[in-house]
């Protein structure tokens, strides 16, 4: 919105009456109404359940329904480490969700493999194969780290924009929907990242690494 | 109805237009607001009919072994059983002869399976 629109939205406000847009309404009803999937991996799982519950009550976010099916999911929380088998399974379940979705990464292991990086059958963040959002650091993060994640991608949503060339990504009609499923070979993940949202870089000695 | 000189029903068909109206509006903002900013995106997994995670492997149509027909009686004699019993005992008095036949065939037919059951020694146990 241009800077005199503000001028004048604000200028309105001060006079009692209220003006919107289109845009503004539809994020402001999306991010008090972000689903997320039924979906646990580890230990961060439990803070994750801690969270819903009464003491620390996500449902004042809106976010209190865990969808046991990706068709009606918005947010998916990968809490906990990704084993090399369940990383297929993690990409699949994310392209089976519905734009537009977003991404939690809780917790050292969903983030960068954490105690088990050195591990053989650990992958090294859940971002080498989907585009994560937020990413929460702790082993396991609190439930108040989860809220601060969660009000941070509320704040991300709140800022998208539906038109013009900064949109995001869903709603650019030719790119594709899904993120291709990494297989298990012989010697770990083929491939071992995707390159389009875990760009290789000269800088970052992991990129080659399983 | 005074000062309105249609239909006496012209209220009620304006109100019926108004509720599909209210019903329906909402459905089509919908339907452009997708068709707008929503672009469709199928793609081979979020198409397929399976969602947890793993590929379905094999046919659905397996065979089931015929041994678990056991189960199926107890479960006919135990439980669809005491769900008619019930409204068959409230309505007893006021049956008519037909009627009460009817229940009592049913009736034998499922004790004939109780003592099926008894004689295979499914309800002896420990």
């Amino acid at each position: 919105m241009a800077d005199d629109l503000k001028e004048l939205k604000i200028e309105l406000s001060k006079n009692g009456i209220f003006t919107t847009t289109l845009e503004e309404l539809y994020n402001w009803g999306r991010k008090n109404s972000v689903w997320p999937l039924t979906f646990g991996l580890a230990c961060c799982a439990i803070e994750m359940i801690a969270t819903t519950m009464a003491r620390y009550d996500l449902a004042r976010f809106g976010a209190e329904v865990f969808r046991p099916s990706p068709r009606q999911a918005d947010l998916i929380i990968v809490s906990g480490t990704v084993t090399k088998k369940m990383a297929p399974q993690v990409v699949r379940l994310y392209n089976q969700m519905p734009e537009p979705k977003y991404v939690i990464a809780m917790g050292a292991c969903a983030i960068s493999g954490g105690p088990f990086r050195d591990g053989y059958n650990v992958l090294k963040g859940i971002d080498r194969y989907i585009p994560v959002d937020v990413h929460i650091p702790g082993c396991p993060p609190r439930p108040e780290a989860l809220i601060h994640a969660f009000m941070t991608l509320q704040k991300k949503i709140d800022q998208q924009a539906l038109t013009g060339e900064s949109r995001p990504r869903h709603l650019h009609a030719d790119l594709p929907s899904e993120f291709p499923v990494p297989a298990y070979g012989d010697h770990g993940l083929e491939p071992p990242a995707n390159p389009d949202v875990f760009p290789a870089r000269a800088d970052n000695p992991l990129k080659v690494l399983q | 109805m005074i000062g309105n000189p249609g239909h006496p029903w012209l209220t009620v068909v304006a109100l019926l237009v108004g509720a599909v109206a209210f019903g329906f509006a909402p459905l089509a903002l919908a339907w452009l607001w997708a068709r707008f900013y929503s672009p469709q995106k199928p793609g081979r997994e979020k198409n397929s009919t399976y969602e947890c995670g793993l590929e379905s492997k094999g046919d659905a149509w397996i065979q089931f072994g015929a041994s678990y027909y056991l189960y199926a009686i107890v479960f006919l004699v135990f439980d669809v059983e005491a769900v008619f019993l019930l409204p068959f005992a409230a309505a007893f008095t006021a049956l008519s002869l037909g009627a009460c036949l009817a229940m009592l065939v049913f009736l034998l037919l499922l004790v004939e399976g109780l003592v099926w059951a008894c004689q295979k020694g499914v309800l002896t146990w420990a």
